[in-house]
């Protein structure tokens, strides 16, 4: 094969990135541990997970402030003291407090490769937020035959939005818990997998710290 | 590459050793005790402590589960920094929001 011809092959192969990471690896990169290097000597997936979970304060930072702003402002339908079943939510707080024991759990196993108990926990944390999301939708629903809909008053506005977004986040861990467990049963990733379970646990506990605030400021203290 | 330099990448490593499983299922004891403290504040009459205890509980438990099992409390200073800048600007847009409404409508 003639030197052009060479070239040309060589060429049609070239990646950009690949000289990046070349570059990167020998000269100004510093070892994550986990096999890939990044100018930080940190792993960018933990750094933009930590980075997602800050903005994810603000978020519900805003929704946590616009509930205590308006929990007061009842003109019409029932009062929260009327339809709060304390006793069913206390259950639905603990229920998801000690998935994020399971969680943990989870990701010790990961980080010790056994695969088998990792997906056991992953599968008992998925169960325990579908327990949570289930009650939830019993929640809303017995409220709403109480005459609380969203648009009733301020206070369920705020109430059903504040609440249906962590349902929400919820219910998306509980897609992620079921997704990487299907992958690992697969063997389908990529990459360093006790790393991704604790990604996915970091996002899971960030919601439980949530329901910590919610539980207290919106069930334990009345309107 | 000299000792100082090793140790701190080895902070940085993502496989630095986390909880062991029986400090999870202890702190996840405490936490469960904390909770039920928090809901016995509906059955039985705290007083003027009802607020205060409630409010401590709460920051306690969120603490709690940031430091431990989130294991932020042995994470680099910048995965501190991105997280706490955002609890804190929440925080921030709390009061504003609180200000803006009590005292400047």
């Amino acid at each position: 094969m003639t030197h052009r011809c060479l070239v040309a092959k060589k060429r049609k192969s070239w990646h950009p990135l690949d000289d990046v990471a070349v570059l990167t690896s020998h000269d100004t990169g510093h070892d994550t541990g986990n096999g890939h290097s990044t100018s930080t000597g940190l792993s960018n997936n933990k750094m933009a997970m930590w980075l997602f979970l800050g903005s994810e304060c603000l978020l519900f930072g805003g929704l946590i402030s616009t509930y205590m702003l308006y929990r007061g402002r009842i003109t019409q339908g029932p009062r929260p003291s009327q339809i709060f079943d304390i006793p069913f939510t206390s259950v639905s707080s603990f229920v998801l407090l000690m998935s994020s024991l399971t969680m943990v759990l989870a990701v010790t196993s990961a980080q010790r490769k056994d695969n088998e108990r990792t997906k056991l926990w992953l599968t008992i944390t998925a169960l325990l937020g579908a327990t949570f999301v289930g009650g939830q939708v019993y929640e809303f629903t017995a409220f709403y035959n109480e005459g609380l809909g969203f648009t009733t008053n301020l206070f369920s506005s705020s109430f059903y939005t504040l609440t249906g977004f962590h349902g929400v986040h919820v219910t998306v861990g509980v897609i992620m818990l079921l997704s990487l467990r299907g992958i690992i049963s697969a063997n389908k990733d990529t990459g360093d997998r006790a790393e991704v379970v604790e990604l996915i646990g970091l996002y899971w506990h960030f919601v439980d710290i949530v329901w910590i605030i919610i539980f207290t400021l919106v069930y334990l203290i009345p309107a | 590459m000299n000792a100082t330099a090793t140790d701190t990448h080895e902070q940085h490593d993502s496989h630095a050793p986390g909880l062991s499983d029986a400090t999870a299922i202890k702190i996840a004891l405490i936490l469960a005790a904390m909770t039920a403290l928090e809901v016995s504040t509906y059955y039985v009459d705290f007083g003027a402590f009802f607020m205060p205890v409630l409010m401590v509980l709460m920051v306690v438990k969120f603490f709690t589960v940031v430091s431990y099992f989130m294991h932020l409390k042995f994470e680099h200073q910048m995965f501190k920094l991105l997280f706490y800048t955002g609890l804190g600007l929440a925080l921030f847009v709390y009061f504003v929001a609180l200000a803006t409404f009590k005292f400047f409508s």
